[in-house]
């Protein structure tokens, strides 16, 4: 008992800093939400200034801005979050009826790796190829097109959003899947061929079927980012000329907030958002946890 | 395994693996793509001549960036960041993650900090209160700020406590009963075997803290603070926050950029995640799996 007791002063200690770190960084600010009931006033700190109810839920909910910015919001998060389930979905399959382990693995590692890189940098490459002179236009006009100033056409700008998201994001999202795929078992495939089955038919009742736990999982996961639009993509992408199609929950945050000052209604809109993807969250990994018995830890 | 090989079965596995290389050519284009431009004259690049290779090749832009003083203090802003932020975050983790993947019986409080841990990753105050705590820490211009300011990173402390648990509990056995204490089992015993799982997190917070360009941009108010991502952006897409002006201002503005010489500090910015990703990219499958996802 007595060694117990040491051990458990040791862990203390060992969680000490990180807890101190966690509380300061993370927790503290959270204290901050009490903005979204004030109306804040910089000089008088959280707890001075006047407490105002939910009177800005109430204004910013009766705001224009608001109302697009929350559909803008839906749209671009739920066409991405189904494209990224259904793109490395196929793109898995595929790679795994190739028979070269090496080729396989270095297709596999090509892939993922625009998942690493920052969105400042891939924005600034996809603007200079969309640009007025770039190279997408250039290609239109060996084809005797006309150029297209692209970046300041809405509805385009929001297709190109959710495209080039899929392009950098599917690779990493196979990853799940080719893991699942390596563990199926090559018995039932044998079995199959033996019977017969060709191998379209071994793909669709078999891989499939195998990997379809995985696929729930990661159906129901996505759920907790239905507001999660891509505030690192759109931020370094758009331009006023596209706000109606494009400006998300978190890049109108961003500026009413830091460029427009006006705090207690920017924290307003980002509690919203909190609380939704809260309770979105739980959801989701409650029926994780019922339907594929994953848990977070 | 036995191998169906009809025609339709080898006409497919040829387009598969044409399909395969041009989907790979396809990750790697748009990196390529700004190597190219790099090397391209200004004429060339502004003509959008250059496609697959470097028009007009000259080093000039790379002879530009050597004399650029700001861009090399960014630069080295990003590096001692990365550097800072890789050591703090991942001893803080490995102590955190040690204890926390203990069981109730073996430390008592486990549970409690635990949902406190899940709690801080599900919810956040978000950006406008996280930035005036950071201003009332006095962590405007500081180092500090971007190190710690992004505050623990709770998801990649779940991986290494869900690798942790999956350790078998005799490897610890035998150490208690030799008299080890849990700082000795941790360092000597746990993290040895831990490398896969290591990687993929020092790969996690780099990356992390090397792409980082909003930190930057929020706690810095000049730009010899800015770390490296927030350079660039600053010099790519500074039009994005300028209202009010039509789409021949916007693409006019965009041109007066000398493009080849962003595209050769975009390219340089990437190096380092370059020359790192190869080397633990062959943990981070594994380290992925074992951390997250069970089943």
């Amino acid at each position: 008992m007595k060694r117990n007791k040491k051990a458990q002063a040791s862990y203390y200690a060992m969680i000490a800093p990180g807890m101190i770190w966690l509380i300061l960084f993370n927790c503290v600010p959270m204290v901050g939400v009490v903005m979204a009931f004030e109306n804040f006033n910089p000089s008088k700190g959280f707890f001075g200034s006047k407490w105002i109810g939910l009177d800005n839920f109430k204004y910013l909910f009766s705001l224009n801005d608001a109302k697009q910015v929350i559909v803008n919001t839906l749209i671009i998060a739920i066409a991405k979050m189904i494209l990224l389930i259904v793109v490395p979905l196929v793109f898995a399959l595929l790679l795994n009826e190739v028979r070269y382990k090496g080729f396989k693995r270095t297709i596999q590692t090509i892939v993922y790796m625009p998942h690493f890189m920052s969105w400042v940098v891939l924005a600034s490459i996809v603007l200079t190829m969309l640009g007025y002179d770039g190279l997408v236009n250039h290609v239109r006009g060996m084809f005797g097109t006309e150029p297209v100033i692209f970046m300041s056409d809405a509805s385009f700008f929001r297709k190109m959003v959710i495209i080039t998201d899929v392009w950098k994001e599917y690779g990493y999202n196979a990853v799940v899947y080719l893991a699942a795929l390596t563990g199926t078992d090559p018995g039932l495939y044998e079995a199959a061929a033996i019977d017969g089955a060709s191998r379209w038919k071994r793909a669709w009742h078999i891989t499939l079927p195998c990997i379809r736990p995985t696929i729930v999982l990661l159906s129901v996961l996505g759920l907790g980012s239905i507001l999660n639009a891509g505030f690192d993509q759109i931020f370094n992408m758009y331009n006023p000329l596209v706000y109606s199609t494009s400006d998300i929950l978190d890049t109108w945050v961003y500026r009413i907030g830091l460029i427009n000052l006006q705090y207690s209604l920017a924290t307003t809109a980002g509690l919203f958002k909190s609380i939704v993807s809260f309770i979105l969250i739980i959801v989701s990994y409650a029926l994780a946890y019922k339907f594929a018995d994953y848990r977070i830890f | 395994m036995i191998e169906n090989k009809s025609i339709g079965s080898r006409i497919f596995d040829k387009f598969n693996i044409v399909l395969m290389i041009f989907i790979g050519l396809l990750s790697l284009y748009p990196l390529w793509y700004a190597l190219c431009l790099s090397f391209s004259s200004q004429y060339a690049v502004n003509a959008g001549l250059v496609m697959f290779y470097p028009v007009g090749f000259n080093l000039e832009s790379y002879k530009v960036i050597m004399s650029d003083s700001g861009f090399f203090q960014s630069f080295w802003i990003s590096v001692e960041r990365t550097f800072l932020g890789v050591v703090i975050t991942m001893v803080m983790l490995v102590m955190m993650g040690y204890p926390l993947s203990k069981t109730t019986r073996e430390f008592r409080m486990r549970n409690v900090l635990m949902w406190l841990v899940m709690f801080c990753m599900l919810f956040n105050g978000g950006t406008i209160p996280w930035y005036i705590v950071m201003k009332k820490y006095g962590l405007i211009n500081s180092i500090w700020g971007l190190v710690l300011g992004g505050g623990l990173p709770v998801f990649n402390l779940i991986l290494l406590i869900n690798f942790f648990r999956s350790l078998p509990a005799e490897l610890e056995e035998a150490a208690i009963m030799d008299g080890g204490n849990p700082w000795q089992i941790l360092f000597r015993i746990v993290l040895p075997c831990a490398k896969p799982v290591l990687a993929t997190v020092v790969l996690f917070v780099a990356v992390g803290h090397w792409n980082d360009y909003f930190q930057g941009l929020v706690l810095a108010t000049e730009e010899k603070y800015y770390p490296l991502q927030t350079y660039i952006k600053q010099f790519v897409v500074n039009i994005s926050q300028t209202t009010g002006l039509s789409a021949e201002q916007i693409s006019s503005i965009s041109n007066l950029n000398n493009k080849s010489l962003n595209a050769a500090k975009v390219f340089i910015s990437m190096i380092p995640m370059l020359i790192v990703y190869p080397f633990l990219q062959k943990y981070f499958v594994n380290g992925i799996m074992l951390g997250s996802v069970k089943g």
